[in-house]
């Protein structure tokens, strides 16, 4: 019994993302067309060559159909995948498996949400018939819980976390100031973030990500296949995902510092694909950083900083676009919004553009391996999921 | 047969206070229920604090029932967790029923059954008029047994039945109407006389061995040629409360009653009447066990325990009188029958469960022990009762409620067990890591016409 990965046994040879926002002229159907025909041309190749399609999505759609509908798939199998927040992502990890096992040659994962036409101010998640028992707490609030509890266990003072807070949404900000492809393309004044109307706990409306619509789409392939279709393919070194069993809701021992989940999923992804250092061999990650304290936090759970220090490494400018381990080059939630089930899918493709050298003004000088990571749930009871990528194999 | 009399009682005061001065003028204030709170749970909070052991009878009555159709005492008893076997009635239309009620389970008590009788009211009134000025909200129980296990033994009691027009209500009314007070107090002063003195008959007690009066009315002229029928002294006349409470309808009588047992001697002898077409009257003789067996909390620590600050544009929010611009949220789901049928005890009776096999506590109930992985080898256990502190929490801007911030609270309870809610009551300025709560039966929100009733934790009152 063992997780054993698929390291460099699967590859990514085409990539494509649309812009995220608010696309009232689009539909979720426009927005999976528009990634999944950039991704086909991406791979240079045609519909009729792909085997297999996996289609994450939340709620803007239902089964494979939402996708064999839009894009006329012509009877292809399309598995709709759901796992919360880390829809995109595990939409990508069983397509990426399903390559591995050798079931398919050529496969397309995508992505999509079409959040903005609910109407509502925020995140609207439609839930099961219940007893009505459940906590009616909202996203910004179930995650502000961090923010006191890592006060309180390594003695940062309110004020401090402010400023650290703040100095995480004004680098995303930064990042995101540089990418076409974001919602948000304004660098933010710190001043501005600290004084953002309350929303939760400490959280301000700048320590929130946003919410968009949005779609992106990957062609997967065999490692041995990749050069057939790109020069430039990326390579998968680990895939991992932890579900938590609501631990920080039922046991008195859970603190609100950390994500177990993360932990686990990430002590399986270093495993599957031989990290020992995160610290000091991940160059580069994109990470679930849905509020800002949601990025301090897994900046320890990563292995990234010290327990009790990462918001030392925040501050000073470690995870910045120029610092030594760049953290959400492209600009993260924090700058693109949200849409659920394209989000996991958008961080991949910032690794897509740095491994072959396409991210412009943010491009991050020769990477070794980089990190994805997609949270869905909130602190105590979630998904995590890691993927590691690199362009060389072995 | 038996005699009947009171083996236990409970009282409930809401927390928050509307002055009459944010009404419009008038000195003092009333009580007013919380926006998640409604008869049918302040009844439970009241009956919370009595000890409801073998009680085979609920009667509920309230002018204000949550459901028209449907029985809100079904809910209460689901609340307080009474046996599945227990019989259960509601009385509804008057503010006597409260009264009416306690009538009647002397008699089912006399008949060798244990009747809990809960009587909760919100009143509401047409804003700027008397009725809203001069109502209140509260709740009150009382178990009625036999005379072995008595505080109070019930030693004689008389009614009347009067039709007039007095106060009413058609169905489709919001608010309740009432005729010119003076015709009320010449109809119904000397019926009132009358089951005065046939009450103290009945009793074989003098007007002048009264320790106390409790004279309860939907208008307080009708009941006001007592005192001097009887020839009683003023001492000898209950405070109704009217200046920081307000009269809460059904439960008004016996929330007077229950605060008159509060400081009770052994030996005193109380008369207690309400009127409202007619008039009903119990005389009560109080024995050595109420020093024994007195709730937890009198009413005068709950009225005591308040804030009066509430502005009256929110208290006309929570009546649903004002109109507001709603949040832009969706509207709340409805709780699902099946799943709030399943998970009642939980839901209602707010028990969790607990490991057999290594005790540790779960709230919700589980299945699979998290800490030994047992599967299916927990017990049921009531955590109501159980004192718990704050973990860690939240001040929630953007969910949607009443009386934003929503307070959210992770609360760890005492011998195990975390549980995530809502505060209620509580200044979210105050609220610290490690604060003492307790947890309080209430309706979260209605959903597409459907009462949602759970708990939430409270700063301890």
């Amino acid at each position: 019994m063992a997780s054993n990965g698929i390291k460099d046994k699967v590859a990514i040879v085409g990539m494509a993302c649309t812009a995220f926002g608010e696309h009232f002229d689009k539909s979720a159907s426009d927005l999976l067309v528009e990634a999944a025909t950039g991704a086909l041309d991406s791979a240079g190749i045609e519909k009729s060559d792909v085997d297999a399609y996996w289609l994450g999505t939340m709620f803007s759609g239902y089964a494979g159909v939402t996708l064999s509908e839009a894009l006329k798939t012509d009877y292809k199998p399309v598995t709709r995948v759901e796992n919360m927040c880390a829809t995109g992502s595990d939409s990508m990890r069983n397509a990426a498996y399903a390559v591995a096992s050798g079931a398919f040659d050529l496969v397309m994962a995508t992505g999509v949400e079409k959040l903005k036409d609910s109407g509502y101010s925020g995140l609207v998640i439609p839930s099961p018939p219940s007893d009505g028992t459940e906590s009616s707490m909202s996203a910004p609030a179930m995650f502000s819980l961090l923010a006191p509890a890592y006060c309180e266990k390594y003695g940062v003072d309110e004020k401090k976390m402010k400023d650290v807070l703040s100095r995480i949404a004004w680098k995303n900000h930064v990042a995101g100031s540089k990418n076409p492809k974001a919602q948000f393309r304004k660098k933010v004044a710190m001043e501005t973030i600290q004084n953002s109307p309350s929303i939760a706990g400490m959280f301000g409306i700048f320590d929130c990500s946003g919410v968009a619509d949005g779609a992106a789409a990957a062609i997967l392939c065999r490692a041995e296949d990749a050069y057939k279709y790109t020069d430039k393919p990326i390579f998968l070194k680990a895939m991992a995902i932890a579900a938590g069993p609501n631990e920080g809701f039922i046991n008195q021992d859970y603190d609100f510092t950390t994500f177990q989940e993360v932990e686990k999923s990430c002590q399986d992804a270093y495993s599957q694909a031989g990290v020992t250092n995160p610290r000091d061999e991940i160059s580069m990650a994109e990470v679930h950083d849905c509020f800002t304290a949601t990025e301090l936090v897994l900046m320890e759970d990563m292995g990234f900083s010290e327990r009790g220090k990462g918001w030392i490494d925040c501050e000073e400018g470690r995870f910045d676009g120029d610092g030594p381990q760049p953290v959400n080059p492209d600009g993260g939630l924090k700058s693109f919004g949200h849409p659920i089930g394209a989000s996991g899918l958008r961080m991949m493709y910032e690794m897509w553009l740095q491994f072959r050298g396409e991210a412009g003004e943010r491009q991050i000088d020769s990477p070794k391996l980089g990190l994805t990571h997609n949270l869905g749930g909130q602190p105590g009871r979630c998904v995590s999921f890691v993927s590691i990528v690199g362009n060389e194999l072995g | 047969m038996k005699l009947p009399g009171i083996t236990s009682y409970g009282s409930y005061v809401p927390y928050n206070r509307l002055t009459r001065k944010a009404m419009g003028g008038g000195r003092g204030e009333r009580a007013v229920a919380s926006f998640d709170e409604d008869a049918t749970s302040m009844a439970v909070e009241a009956a919370r604090d009595g000890n409801l052991e073998n009680v085979d009878t609920l009667i509920f009555a309230t002018t204000n029932p949550p459901y028209a159709e449907k029985m809100n005492a079904a809910a209460i008893a689901a609340g307080l967790s009474l046996s599945n076997s227990v019989r259960s009635m509601e009385m509804a239309t008057s503010s006597r029923a409260g009264l009416s009620g306690l009538l009647l389970a002397a008699d089912t008590a006399a008949a060798g059954r244990k009747s809990l009788i809960c009587a909760a009211d919100v009143i509401i009134g047409a804003p700027s008029g008397a009725r809203e000025k001069s109502g209140g909200d509260a709740a009150v129980a009382f178990v009625m047994g036999s005379d072995e296990e008595a505080l109070a033994t019930v030693l004689g009691q008389a009614s009347a039945t009067t039709e007039l027009l007095d106060v009413w209500r058609l169905p489709s009314d919001a608010f309740a109407k009432q005729w010119e007070e003076r015709f009320g107090a010449i109809v119904l002063g000397p019926v009132c006389v009358d089951v005065a003195k046939r009450a103290l008959a009945d009793a074989g007690v003098e007007p002048s061995a009264l320790t106390t009066v409790i004279l309860d009315a939907s208008n307080k002229r009708n009941i006001g040629a007592v005192p001097a029928a009887l020839g009683l002294q003023k001492e000898q006349i209950a405070d109704m409360l009217e200046a920081n409470v307000g009269r809460t309808g059904a439960a008004h009588a016996g929330l007077v009653l229950a605060r008159t047992l509060d400081t009770a001697k052994p030996g005193d002898k109380i008369l207690v009447m309400s009127a409202g077409d007619g008039c009903d009257a119990l005389v009560l003789s109080v024995t050595d066990k109420i020093t024994s067996q007195r709730p937890k909390r009198s009413v005068d620590e709950w009225i005591a325990s308040a804030r009066n600050d509430l502005p009256y544009n929110t208290f006309l929010k929570w009546r649903e009188i004002l109109p507001f611009e709603p949040p832009r949220r969706p509207d709340f789901d409805r709780p699902a029958a099946p799943s709030a049928q399943r998970n009642q005890h939980w839901k209602y009776g707010f028990y969790g469960s607990r490991c057999s096999e290594c005790k540790t506590g779960y709230l919700p109930p589980q299945e699979v022990c998290l800490t030994c992985g047992a599967v299916a080898q927990m017990e049921e256990e009531a955590f109501s009762n159980t004192a718990c502190k704050i973990k860690t929490f939240t001040l929630d801007y953007l969910a949607y409620t009443l009386q934003p911030p929503v307070v959210s609270i992770v609360a760890d309870f005492d011998g195990g067990g975390r549980f995530t809610c809502e505060m209620a009551d509580v200044d979210p300025k105050a609220v610290k890591i490690g604060d003492q709560l307790e947890m309080t039966f209430r309706r979260l929100y209605t959903g597409q016409g459907i009462h949602n009733y759970f708990w939430k934790a409270r700063p301890q009152r």
